[in-house]
Order: structure tokens, then sequence, then C-alpha cells
């Protein structure tokens, strides 16, 4: 009875650290939200959900259709709404299911991710939060993307989320997840771990479309658990105004010949603030890492963090974060760190701020466009370049997204 | 079509242009020779209006209408297109992408990327990575699409290999003079202010005056071919003391 001891254990950890702030961000009363229906139907088809769920599942990027994808999940508030998986040797199921159905995964459970970091995850632990479990079993190559959505529905709601992802050997998979907010919803809070293990040689590809609203807050806390010579894109975009997002993914590249990349594109609005950060902790030889931020703040703040910690010989890493300020009122903070522990490695950065060149702006007001086409078509190309690298059919949607979000606010 | 009238322009607080008068008319093509850093560089990027040329005295008029205020956008609307000796680089613009919100007309665009051979660019960022030629190329690219009525040109020819200026100075000489022969030209043809430091594109088009600017200002002017025979011959030193006289100053 480990299981249970190890429960006890970090139950007691959790409840311990129930108002520990976080590290980063402003602190967040969770007292004043309540937690969020765990009982909303299940559809078998995303097709069946109402037309303004579906419309709220497409401006995140996930298809009611299902088309095109490998496999579907959706969450609302606290409630699994369909878990449906399209590809052979890929489970998409609930998570309080999967542990029911494999006694292996408490292996898993919680082992990335601590209770008692923060009270965000002491919370998330102690409601026994579900949410996505996606496992590609060995040698699995699917190429069309599992799609799973987060959707916000009830007002005053923290919405807690426990999302594990393993990827076993030899194994390739992409996840998108939309995050949305259902019309209307003024305030609430996001809550969300993510633990994503992948295991030798395999390689997870995960984008992130943060497009929450106005009032709400966001803490997702996730780890990443990497294998030798494995793979592992993370693709995070958040165009929409959103009250306040802290978030720091931590990678840790524990086999030898590892490699991670983070593309982030975001935009703080007036009134928003985004505390983003990327972290890698390279501890297998010869492991690399690629960091690319490229946010604009047209009014709110931007925290652009990145970490890059160097333990193993030949390690190499590149992060490179720009900022635009567009108009007035917004700030841009970056700060890059790199830490070596030993001497045999190189890792560089690069960091700017500042505002939209000019002499650009004019180049292609002189090809006749005006100057508010002139700054859409340069601050399209500066976001471009986050996303840059991407497979095509992922950058399409992408590319989808921010033309729907538009560019209004800049 | 263009008329400078005693420009003084001043760049990063020093006086560049001292008094520079010249004029372009309609169907014609005029070049402009100078050394390094006499200014004519100056002088397009201010007619085209970019920010950091101040102009502190004279006018610019196009077709009649006083431009010397107005935005960049307005001037490239009214039918001004300029090729900059150094644009800057665009990250995240493909080169398609460009022409095709200037053209509006897609099949032009790949068109005219055929006949300067930029067709395997036209996925690559604006001007990053180019060389000079390809540079030249992706500008006259751009303007085709723009299609201006006065092209400002600036130094067509420089940094660009001899493969490449067959094709640069032809894709000149067609946007100039269009397909109509010499002499015909007329009211129809485009207007342009060609720059030449060398004076190599005169082997592609048809220049009808020529302007030498040393040290801001215009020292003199005349048929463009005999210019450059004097300023081959004697250099642009000799050209300073300026007894060439070949016709007075403008
Ligand atoms: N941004 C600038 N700031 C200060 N001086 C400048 C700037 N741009 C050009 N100049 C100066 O103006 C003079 C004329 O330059 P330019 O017009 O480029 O000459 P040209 O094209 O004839 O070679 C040079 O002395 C040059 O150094
Ligand atoms: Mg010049």
């Amino acid at each position: 009875m480990q299981a249970e001891a190890d429960h006890r254990e970090l139950k007691r950890k959790a409840e311990a650290a129930r108002e520990k702030k976080a590290a980063f961000g402003e602190d967040i009363d969770l007292e004043t939200f309540r937690s969020g229906s765990k009982d909303l139907e299940r559809v078998k088809r995303l097709a069946e959900l109402d037309e303004e769920e579906k419309r709220t599942l497409l401006q995140a990027g996930v298809l009611p259709t299902e088309e095109g994808r490998s496999g579907s999940f959706v969450l609302m508030d606290e409630s699994v709404v369909h878990a449906s998986s399209k590809a052979q040797g890929v489970e998409v199921m609930p998570l309080k299911d999967a542990l029911k159905v494999h006694e292996w995964l408490k292996d898993y459970y919680w082992k990335g991710v601590s209770p008692e970091a923060d009270k965000f995850t002491a919370r998330t632990y102690l409601e026994g939060a579900d949410g996505y479990f996606i496992h590609a079993l060995p040698g699995t190559k699917v190429s069309a993307p599992v799609q799973t959505c987060l959707m916000l529905k009830g007002k005053g709601v923290a919405q807690s989320v426990h999302n594990i992802v393993i990827v076993e050997e030899g194994a390739e998979l992409d996840v998108m997840t939309g995050c949305s907010t259902s019309k209307g919803v003024e305030r609430a809070l996001h809550l969300g771990i993510s633990e994503f293990y992948i295991k030798k040689g395999a390689k997870l590809t995960f984008t992130m479309i943060h497009n929450w609203s106005e009032q709400i807050g966001v803490r997702p806390r996730t780890v990443i658990v990497q294998e030798e010579g494995s793979t592992f894109i993370n693709n995070y975009v958040a165009l929409r105004p959103v009250k306040s997002i802290q978030t720091y993914p931590t990678a840790r590249l524990e086999g030898p010949g590892c490699f991670a990349r983070f593309n982030s594109v975001a935009i703080a609005h007036p009134g928003s603030e985004l505390d983003l950060g990327t972290r890698a902790v390279l501890s297998g030889e010869g492991s690399r890492c690629e960091m690319i931020s490229r946010t604009i703040a047209t009014g709110g703040k931007v925290i652009a963090r990145g970490q890059m910690v160097g333990k193993a010989r030949n390690v190499r890493g590149h992060l490179e974060c720009r900022g635009l300020i567009l108009g007035e009122g917004g700030v841009q903070i970056a700060i890059p760190e790199l830490e070596a522990y030993v001497p045999d490695l190189e890792m560089t950065h690069e960091a700017a701020v500042g505002k939209i060149a000019q002499d650009q702006v004019e180049y292609l007001m002189a090809r006749g466009l005006s100057e508010e086409e002139a700054v859409g078509i340069i601050v399209r190309g500066f976001l471009e370049v986050g996303i840059r690298g991407l497979p095509e059919n992922l950058k399409r949607e992408i590319d989808a997204t921010m033309e729907r979000t538009d560019m209004r606010a800049i | 079509m263009l008329e400078i009238e005693d420009l003084h322009v001043e760049v990063g607080g020093r006086r560049i242009l001292k008094g520079v008068s010249l004029s372009v008319l309609a169907g014609y093509t005029n070049v402009l020779f100078g050394p390094n850093g006499s200014g004519k560089s100056t002088l397009l990027m201010t007619i085209m209006g970019f920010s950091g040329y101040k102009v502190t005295h004279g006018r610019i008029l196009f077709n009649g209408e006083d431009i010397t205020q107005m935005p960049v956008t307005e001037r490239a609307k009214r039918g001004i297109g300029i090729m900059m000796q150094r644009p800057p680089n665009l990250v995240g613009v493909s080169l398609e992408n460009l022409v095709k919100v200037t053209s509006k007309d897609k099949a032009l665009a790949s068109g005219a990327a055929q006949g300067l051979d930029m067709a395997r660019f036209l996925e690559r960022d604006v001007n990053v990575g180019f060389s000079g030629g390809e540079i030249k190329r992706s500008e006259l690219l751009q303007l085709e699409a723009q299609n201006p009525c006065l092209y400002l040109l600036d130094e067509p020819e420089s940094g660009v290999d001899l493969v490449s200026i067959e094709r640069v100075g032809s894709k000149v000489r067609e946007l100039l003079h269009g397909t109509s022969c010499a002499g015909r030209r007329g009211r129809a043809g485009k207007a342009a202010l060609v720059i030449t430091h060398t004076g190599q594109i005169l082997d592609y088009i048809e220049a009808d005056r020529g302007y030498v600017m040393c040290n801001g200002t215009v020292m003199c002017s005349g048929n463009p071919r005999e210019l450059l025979q004097e300023i081959s011959k004697m250099g642009y030193e000799e050209c300073i003391k300026c007894k060439l006289k070949l016709t007075t100053v403008n």
C-alpha cells in the first residue's frame, strides 16, 4: 500500500502549501472562486455541442468537425464532455479513468509537478482534478494532431485541470490545446497542471493557444521530462486580452542528446499582464535547446523570462526574446538567464525591446501602403518568426487563429 | 512632372543639401552623377518623404502640387516609386507577400519575378541575406508591382555582378521606356531620376539630361553622355573645381 502512503504524504504537503504564494505573478485569492461543475453531460461527437460552444472551440483552434484530427478531448469547467481517439496506438481519455485502467500510471501522476510547489498546484492536487490523458504507444507515429479544449463556462469558477501526456519510445505525437472562455463569463480562474513524459527517441509537438478573455486569471504549471534522444517542440500563442497569465513551463532534458524548442508569441493588451517564462534544465550530455519569444505590448505588460540551466558536457542552447511596444502605456521586461555548471558547454542569449522600426514602416509606405497597413504587415512578420519552423499544417492553424484574432488593438 | 526648388535638407542635424534645384519632365529620364557622399541618396530619400530628412528651405513639386510636407504613402499614391540604395530587412515578411499587397495582381507578380529571375526568392524574407544584385532585383520587382509614374532609382547597377547587370539594365529599360522605341517616348512614357556613380546604367537606358551633384549642390547639368565622358576622363575632382561649363547651372 505504498500508493496510499504516498498519497497521504502528498496530501499533507499540499495542505501545508494551501496559502503558499507562487514565485512569480500577482497573488490570487482562491477563496473568492468556486469549483467548476463536474457533471456536465457528455457528447459522443463534438458536432453535437451547441452553436455557441462550437464557436468557442473554433476560436481556440479546436475543430468541432474533428476533421483531420487523430483524437479530441473537451473539458468544460471541471467536466469531461468528450474524449475520443481515431488513431491506432493513441489513447485519449479522462485522467481519472486512465488511473483506474492503468495501474502503472501512478508512477507518472504528480511525478513531474509537485503538489506543494504553490497554492495553485496544492489546490489542484486537493481537488483531485481531472483532465486529459494522452498516450502514444511505442513506435506510434501519427501526423494529425490530437486536439483538446479546456473551456471556462461558469462565472466565478476556478477550473482545476490535471493533464498527463506520455509519448512512448520511438513514438511521435502532436497535441494542440486550445483554452477558451464562453461568452458572458467575466471573472474566472484557470489552474492547469500538465505533466509530459517523452521517452527514448520519441517526439512531442505541443501547441497551446490561449484564447481567454479580459477578466480571466491563468496559472498553468507544466513540466516536461525528456529521455535520451527525445524531442520536444512547444508552441505557445496568446493573442487575446486576458487579465493575468503567469506560466513557467520547465523542460527537464535528462537523457543525453535531447532537444527542446520553445516558440512563444503573445500580445499584452491594455489591462493584461503576461508573465511568460520558459525553462530548460539540460542534464543530459549533448542536449540542445532553443527558445524564441516574440511579444507585443499594446498597453499591457509583458515579462518574458527565459532560463537555461546547463549541467552536462556539450550542451548547447540559444535564447532569443524580442519585445515590441506599440503605442503608449505598454511595458516590456525581458529577463534572460543562463546558468552553466560545467565548462564544456555553450549557451547564448539575445534580448531586444523597443518600438517598431520606423524605416521599415516607411519602406512599405513608399510602396503605397498606409501606415496602419505597413505596421500590420511588420507586426505579423515579427510574430511569424515566433512560430517559424513548425510543421506546415500546424502553422496554418496558428495563422488562421491569428487571422481570426485579427490585429484590432494594434 | 517633378520640380525641386532650392532645396535645403538636414540629416541628423547636419546640413547635407544646400540649395538643390532640378526638374524632370514627364516622359524624361534624367540622371544624377556625383561622388560618394555628395548627397544624391539624400535627395531621393527627401523626394520620397522619409523621416529624418528635414527640409529647412525650398519646395518639392510633383505634377504642380507641393508635396514637400506630404506623408510617404500619399507621395507613393500620387505615383512616385523608389529603388533604395540600402533598403531595410523585413524579417518575417516574404517578398511574395509584399509584392502581392503592392500589386493586387498575382499574375503580374509571378510573371515579373520570372523575368527578374527572382521566383525562388519569393518565399524569402524581404532583403534578409540578399546579395547586392538580389536587392536591386527585389527592388525592381516591387517597383514593377507598384507601377509608379516617376521612378527614383538609386544606383541600380552598383554591387551587381556581370550576369545580373544585364537583367537589371534590361528591366530598368523596360520599366522606363516600355516597348516603344527611343525618341518616341514623349508624354506617354514614365519619368525617372536615376542616380549613377559609374554611369554604367547608361548602356541600357536613354537618358535625356544629366546633373552633377557635389557637396550638396548641383554643379552643372547637360547632355548625360558628355557629362559622363568628362567625368570618366577627369574624375570628380576636376568636376568639383567644375569648369566643365557644358551648360549653365540649372
Ligand atoms: N543618417 C545620417 N546621419 C548623418 N549623416 C548622414 C546620414 N545619412 C547620410 N549622411 C551624410 O550625408 C552625406 C550625403 O550622403 P548621401 O546622400 O548618402 O550621399 P551619396 O548618395 O551621394 O553617396 C554624407 O556625408 C553622409 O555621411
Ligand atoms: Mg548614395
